[in-house]
């Protein structure tokens, strides 16, 4: 008899989910699925969605590609130096923001700024500061020279000088949604720890170490694996400072490869796309899963 | 540590900012807290008890006044370096470490000189742990303990460095009823092991009664009345106090003194000595009633309660300020609950007259 009322409260449940099944099911698996299986379809061609063989020459294909290459190159260079870099900055910042009483609100409003302006008008100011073009050195070249120092082409220039603006811009762009996650976290930590720690002489520093960032460890652990997640997932704002043409700028990333050959000039291989998208797919899926593993040993929930 | 408060006064800003006055949260306090007592400082919410020890603890600036800690000057001390320890109303437990962790946490801050090897801190950590009764919890996170068992981390906590005072801010408001009787034991006996001046913060009046040496009693930032328990509420300065003090609380009527009797509605309860006719309020502890037949006082009879060891007769008066009057009797008295009304005398030492205008004591002879 209990098994059966299980039964009809089991059936219940899944009705509910039902939907949400659906939809995932429809829009997030099947194409999943779908990607998966053209990624070993050799020379597949979706017009008269015909292909030649089942096996892995797509993946050998772009593996040996220069611009894969490159692009998986790029992507790695950014995730290792932003991660980190914009989640440090951003504590920092919180960490500041929290400890100040005036006009606290009004920084808290020019930090969040950058959140609610659009990515290709933020990119375009970008070039205008950076870029060195025949008629202008660009405003950091400007102060560059003033200090005394050499002027350099940073969107047209060499491999480093881009891969700087590129690593600016994105720590740029991702920092206001971390200091709103950081300073909220900050804002409910209880402030009774912080009154029995000024009682027991406890040194400002030791206090940041000891109570404040384990206090708000999982806020700044879902920063970290979120911050890996979207710099693997860079684009857009690789294009809003070097335009479309990311092969020939040498500053491509893995999502861009994918849309080159998707849509690009050298485009129309779903394949390729399919396959350089599972490896990314894959990349991701490993470093998420490293990051949930080493966060059991320092997270405190 | 003798404690010293000398005209001690703190105002808040207000919270309103169309209002400009302040709020004062402690007025004019001045008091001396013996070494090695323990104090309880009692009130009802928003009468500036947390605010007094946060004023003690350092944690607050007082507005005016000074603060001695024997002979010393402590008001213008930093919270760290007054020698104290604090234990907080939700304990303040860092979650993520251990009990051992937590009470090695004030040691390890010290710095310089007072720096300490691990054997010393472990010794010490141990000693402190053992004064609580929390050895064999160390490694247990705070989580993972029962709000008695917090309690105690905080306190060996607090205890760890060997403060000079030791502040509790409503030590056991957190816990439920049981709990509560056993840790205030356990506290009075920490004190007593320790001989730490030790004051803490309560609403309850029966906490502070059961375990102070000496209470305060405060009204809104002004202190009403400080002695030792039994004294304040056998002889409360004020109507205030004597509300406060006692459960259940005391009952008060409307009465008159005239012709040296005391009046309660039309009926003279009481032989009084010679003294001033005035209006007054007359407070009767419930254990001040005496059932007698043809007692002086008449109130009609609503019901019966019993407590197990009491026996609580219900009536009503019309001179009473509450609609029920609360009158403790014997187990053994008979009342008759059919009839209409029941007839008291009053116990002279437990009826206590106020000023109708003032609320201040009026003393009278015991006739």
């Amino acid at each position: 008899m209990n098994g059966k009322k299980w039964n009809s409260a089991g059936l219940k449940g899944w009705l509910y989910l039902l939907p949400a099944m659906v939809f995932l099911g429809g829009f997030m698996v099947y194409p999943l699925i779908d990607v998966f299986v053209y990624s070993f379809e050799e020379g597949y061609h979706s017009a008269s969605q015909t292909y030649f063989g089942i096996g892995l020459y797509n993946y050998s294909y772009i593996l040996h590609d220069p611009y894969f290459l490159q692009a998986v190159k790029n992507t790695f260079l950014l995730v290792v130096i932003t991660v980190p870099l914009s989640t440090g900055i951003a504590l920092v910042i919180s960490v500041g923001l929290n400890s100040i009483r005036a006009f606290r609100d009004l920084f808290q409003t020019l930090y969040f700024l950058p959140y609610v302006t659009n990515t290709l008008a933020v990119g375009l100011v970008f070039m205008i500061l950076f870029q060195k073009t025949a008629y202008t050195d660009g405003f950091i070249n400007l102060i560059i020279t003033w200090f005394g120092g050499e002027s350099v082409d940073f969107i047209g220039g060499p491999y480093w000088a881009k891969m700087f603006v590129l690593c600016f811009y994105t720590i740029w762009v991702v920092m206001p949604f971390k200091i709103l996650i950081l300073t909220s976290a900050l804002a409910s930590v209880n402030q009774d720890y912080y009154k029995a720690a000024r009682i027991d002489g406890t040194s400002k520093w030791r206090i940041f170490t000891r109570i404040t960032l384990p206090m708000i460890s999982p806020m700044v652990y879902y920063l970290i694996i979120t911050g890996f997640i979207g710099a693997f997932k860079a684009y857009s704002d690789v294009v809003a400072l070097f335009g479309t043409d990311l092969n020939a700028a040498g500053m491509n990333t893995i999502v861009g490869y994918v849309y080159d050959m998707l849509y690009g000039n050298s485009g129309g291989y779903p394949s390729y796309a399919s396959a350089a998208a599972i490896i990314l797919f894959m990349i991701v899926l490993t470093i998420t899963c490293l990051n949930l593993l080493s966060s059991g040993k320092h997270v405190y929930h | 540590m003798k404690i010293v408060l000398k005209n001690l006064t703190k105002k808040f800003p207000s919270r309103d900012r169309k209002k400009r006055e302040e709020v004062v949260a402690v007025n004019d306090f001045t008091f001396e807290i013996p070494d090695g007592s323990l104090v309880g400082l009692l009130g009802p919410s928003g009468c500036g008890k947390s605010t007094t020890l946060n004023l003690i603890s350092g944690l607050e600036r007082p507005t005016e006044g000074r603060i001695f800690f024997g002979d010393d000057d402590v008001t213008d001390l930093p919270a760290e370096n007054r020698g104290i320890g604090l234990v907080f109303q939700n304990y303040a437990l860092y979650p993520h470490l251990t009990v051992r962790q937590n009470i090695l946490f004030p040691l390890e801050n010290l710095k310089g000189k007072e720096k300490l090897s691990r054997e010393q801190m472990a010794g010490k950590a141990r000693e402190a742990a053992c004064l609580v009764q929390i050895e064999e919890l160390m490694d247990r996170r705070p989580g993972e303990l029962s709000g008695g068992q917090q309690q105690r981390v905080a306190i060996a906590r607090a205890l760890v460095k060997r403060p000079k005072v030791l502040l509790l801010d409503e030590p056991l408001s957190n816990l439920d009823a049981r709990l509560r009787l056993q840790t205030r034991e356990e506290i009075r006996r920490i004190q007593r092991e320790t001989g730490i001046t030790t004051i803490f913060v309560t609403h309850d009046q029966e906490e502070a009664m059961s375990i102070s040496d000496l209470i305060v009693v405060m009204k809104e930032g002004e202190v009403q009345q400080i002695g030792r328990p039994q004294e304040v509420y056998d002889s409360p300065s004020n109507l205030f106090v004597a509300k406060f003090l006692g459960t259940p609380p005391v009952n008060v009527f409307y009465g008159r003194i005239g012709d040296g009797k005391l009046y309660i509605g039309l009926e003279a309860v009481m032989e009084i000595g010679e003294g001033k006719d005035q209006e007054v309020f007359a407070a009767v502890r419930p254990e001040g009633f005496a059932l007698q037949e043809d007692g002086p006082f008449t109130c009609r009879l609503k019901g019966r309660e019993v407590m197990g060891r009491d026996v609580s007769v219900l009536c009503a008066n019309d001179a009473s300020l509450n609609p029920t009057v609360r009158c403790i009797v014997r187990a053994e008295d008979k009342v008759d609950l059919g009839s209409a009304e029941v007839r008291f005398s009053l116990i002279p030492g437990k009826v206590l007259l106020f000023d109708r205008e003032t609320g201040q004591r009026v003393d009278f002879e015991v006739m």
